[in-house]
């Protein structure tokens, strides 16, 4: 039982303090586009609950279905979001998906370095240290640094290929498959491919899964 | 996006700016220009020689006249093009087979 008598202060539970300039802007914009009918006010509530929808656990689902549906791998490394598509994840942006798979011969990792450009429809939304400078300037510029400052170490002949999104394209990584998980079933598979992963940060690691 | 198949006898020739300029293989050059506005070639690769990996598929509105409101019902042919990292950072640190992709619409490649 929490009974503690109030006589402290507590923080408060929301964010009691003016509304900064852009916020301002933006409650302006939104309830004059209201007020000329050009939108309707659930219209951005809806938008945020799908973006609330989106999640690491649906690129898990396509990575873990890629690794045991060998023609359904190859379609996605064809046109990922065609693939994704087929599995009910829609893209409401005219964005599309490269797929980048990680081999013994290369690791994939993907960066942003203008802004923040994400694969949203199937990641949700970016981690705040991958929208942050430090990590878009130097995925580019020391890649073998950031990914050990991750932990992940990358033997020299393997290649590291940075993919910078500057278009329409978004990217996601196939990690490769953790040995000694043959006998997993697709649900235990999707369990072990954290978020980090498809961006291509870390490896699947085998004792996620094993958890989970 | 499917390609059209082509009907015999056909003889209909393609306006500049409907095929792709460049393909997979070629070797091309990143402008060096410093407009000012919305840019979507990062200053890094300004000026750098890229591989063509990929056209990308299907040709898309260029953000870059997007951003404006400008044009935005014509799209254009963009490249996946490849970097060594070598060959955009002197001193690189990492291996020799290291490299960037990244996309480029046609408008920002030169012939090499």
């Amino acid at each position: 039982m929490d009974d503690h008598d109030h006589s402290h202060p507590h923080p408060a539970a929301a964010d009691e303090a003016p509304p900064e300039y852009y916020e301002v802007m933006e409650t302006a914009i939104r309830e004059l586009l209201i007020e000329k009918k050009l939108i309707a006010p659930g219209e951005i509530r809806r938008q945020i609950e799908v973006l609330d929808s989106r999640t690491p656990a649906l690129g898990a689902k396509v990575v873990a279905r890629a690794w045991v549906d060998p023609g359904f791998r190859a379609r996605l490394l064809t046109n990922g979001r065609a693939a994704c598509e087929e599995l009910g994840i829609s893209f409401y942006d005219d964005t599309q998906l490269i797929v980048l798979e990680n081999s013994d011969k290369v690791h994939n990792l993907i960066v942003c370095t203008l802004c923040s450009c994400y694969p949203r429809p199937v990641l949700g939304l970016p981690p705040d240290w991958y929208k942050a400078k430090p990590y878009r300037a130097r995925a580019v510029r020391e890649p073998r640094t950031v990914l050990s400052e991750f932990g992940t170490e990358i033997p020299e002949d393997v290649e590291i290929r940075v993919s910078d999104s500057t278009a329409i394209q978004r990217y996601m990584v196939l990690p490769q498959r953790p040995t000694g998980s043959e006998d997993f079933t697709e649900e235990q598979l999707a369990a072990m491919v954290t978020r980090d992963a498809m961006i291509g940060v870390v490896k699947v690691n085998f004792e996620h899964g094993i958890n989970s | 996006m499917a390609k059209p198949f082509p009907t015999p006898g056909l003889n209909v020739v393609k306006a500049l700016g409907e095929e792709p300029a460049f393909k997979a293989g070629d070797s091309v050059r990143i402008s060096v220009r410093y407009p000012v506005g919305h840019y979507r070639v990062p200053a890094y690769i300004r000026g750098k020689l890229a591989t063509v990996e990929a056209v990308m598929e299907p040709p898309a509105v260029n953000n870059e006249e997007e951003g404006f409101g400008r044009n935005a019902g014509s799209r254009g042919h963009y490249f996946r093009v490849a970097i060594p990292l070598t060959a955009l950072w002197p001193g690189y640190a990492g291996s020799l087979l290291d490299g960037l992709r990244i996309e480029v619409f046609e408008t920002w490649l030169e012939r090499v």
